[in-house]
């Protein structure tokens, strides 16, 4: 479960980018972040993980206050959450499968192990045969769907992914938002940020609309 | 148990593949720790060397035992038989009141004095030489042979020991600032490695820690690429200094030969290789350590 309570965030020696945003997303949902350019998209989401902090409100992910969590406990606390990033933070100088092993090289799998589920997760993304290829070799579409494998290697309980079909024609980002439907189905809670308002129409699912910091009702 | 022992190797065959991907550079930075190692090591090689030799053609210090003038024979066996079982003494050697008049008679310039004297003023005496030449040693010795009944005076002359022993440790204490010295410098070069390596990397570790990395996780295979490239430093010191000894004993050849000696220049001891080679993996991690611990905040 993840949940906000008046929740403000100023950047230092920046306007305040939230604005006491409160809402609750429980376990199992699946929620977009919606709203233009600069609305404050990427910001919620980096709060989640705890990769910025609010400047106020409480944030808490599965009963955890994140925002005060101690530097050393935010490994454990991510290991769990599976990350998508809006520039996607690939490694252009290792393979695909290594990209994808990244995750599991600092949880307590075997090689052989971390190798299956490294193949799992690359295969449920479509880019199975493509282990030994460097990322830069891969299309756009095919990066993003790069990164969303190495996010749910670990089987996390939760997929947060900031903009996941960004620069992808309408199809391409269907198809990747399909992938997300279906960790959905078996039970992941999702929460997916985009500008791209054509994809929202076609699917009735909740919609956190975000202007100027601040959410809508 | 088997986890951290698998993160560990992991970690080692991290930093050896990262080594072995970039040879010139490891084999340039093994080089300078070689070098700025291999100087204390061959001040610590040649030192224990003049030693050897300086206590084999000194003078050896000796203990001079001087009986009263009316020991009597079985007086004089007793005191043979005191220093023969005494286990710190190598060669006794005695010189009767008639063979010391003698000598003195031969010396030059003490000839008149003898005949002047009539009666032999000079006693018996036996002249030790000790095992253990440190001077604490040989003071001790002197000590308990004064002890002994029927020995009227004992003369030490440790001069030259204890001015042995003063050299030694001066030696002793330049390596040891040397070697400080170097450490220092090791360590410096070997946090500049690693600086340059987390810059490299400061990608790979930004995107390790958004996804749920320790910073032990992250630190590992640098601290582990320290202890490598000391430990490689100090190969290329042992090889140098080796290089160092089969050059200098050509020449040493020669001149031991025109002495009719033996004697070469001898390479450090396994263990003091092995000392070496430990000390430089340590201060090789401890230079990554430092590194790690200034420079992996700074990515965040
Ligand atoms: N690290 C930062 N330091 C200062 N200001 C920032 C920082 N990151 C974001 N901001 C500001 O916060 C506001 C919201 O940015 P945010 O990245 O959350 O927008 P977004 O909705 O994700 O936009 P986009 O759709 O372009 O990704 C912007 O005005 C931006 O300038
Ligand atoms: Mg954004």
């Amino acid at each position: 479960m993840i949940s906000f309570s008046d929740v403000s965030k100023r950047y230092p020696g920046g306007q305040e980018s939230l604005t006491e945003v409160t809402f609750t997303l429980e376990p199992g949902e699946f929620a977009f972040v919606a709203g233009r350019s600069g609305a404050g998209k990427s910001t919620l989401l980096k709060l989640i993980p705890a990769i910025e902090r609010p400047s106020s409100g409480t944030v808490l992910v599965n009963g955890q206050n994140v925002g005060a969590l101690r530097r050393a406990a935010l490994p454990y606390l991510r290991r769990n959450l599976g990350l998508v990033f809006q520039d996607q933070k690939l490694l252009y100088d290792r393979s695909v499968f290594d990209n994808v092993a990244l995750p599991l090289a600092f949880s307590d799998h075997s090689p052989r192990e971390a190798a299956r589920r490294a193949r799992a997760a690359l295969d449920k993304v479509g880019l199975l045969g493509r282990e030994r290829a460097n990322p830069v070799q891969l299309s756009g579409g095919e990066q993003q769907r790069l990164a969303i494998a190495r996010a749910v290697v670990n089987r996390p309980a939760t997929l947060v992914a900031d903009e996941p079909t960004a620069n992808l024609d309408a199809e391409s980002a269907r198809a990747i938002l399909q992938i997300f439907f279906a960790f959905n189905q078996v039970g992941v809670t999702v929460l997916i940020a985009t500008h791209d308002e054509a994809l929202l129409e076609g699917c009735a699912r909740r919609v956190l609309r975000l202007a100027g910091g601040r959410l809508l009702s | 148990m088997r986890t951290w022992l698998r993160h560990h190797w992991q970690a080692l065959a991290l930093a050896l593949s990262k080594l072995l991907a970039h040879k010139p550079a490891t084999l340039l930075n093994a080089i300078v720790i070689g070098v700025a190692l291999a100087l204390p090591a061959s001040g610590y090689t040649l030192l224990a060397n003049l030693l050897g030799v300086t206590q084999r053609f000194a003078p050896q210090p000796q203990l001079s035992l001087f009986l009263r003038l009316e020991t009597t024979r079985p007086e004089l066996d007793a005191v043979r038989a005191r220093l023969r079982a005494d286990a710190r003494i190598a060669a006794v050697r005695f010189v009767s009141r008639d063979q010391a008049l003698k000598g003195l008679r031969a010396t030059e310039g003490l000839a008149d004095v003898a005949a002047a004297l009539g009666q032999n003023p000079l006693p018996d005496a036996y002249v030790v030489r000790a095992h253990d030449l440190a001077p604490d040693a040989l003071d001790a010795l002197a000590s308990d042979l004064r002890k002994i009944p029927g020995v009227a005076h004992v003369q030490l002359d440790s001069a030259w020991a204890r001015r042995l022993a003063a050299i030694a440790a001066t030696g002793r204490i330049a390596t040891g600032l040397l070697a400080a010295l170097l450490a220092v410098g090791l360590i410096a070069v070997t946090f500049n490695t690693i600086r340059l390596q987390i810059l490299t990397h400061a990608e790979e570790i930004e995107v390790s820690r958004l996804i749920g990395a320790t910073d032990g996780y992250i630190a590992r295979p640098f601290y582990y690429l320290g202890l490598l490239q000391g430990v490689a430093g100090g190969l290329v010191a042992l090889a140098i200094l080796w290089l160092a000894i089969a050059v200098l004993n050509l020449g040493v050849q020669d001149l031991a030969d025109s002495y009719g000696s033996a004697f070469r220049l001898a390479f450090l001891g396994a263990g003091d290789a092995c000392a070496m080679i430990g000390f430089a993996g340590l201060l090789g991690w401890l230079g990554a350590y430092l590194s790690v611990s200034k420079h992996l905040r700074q990515i965040s």
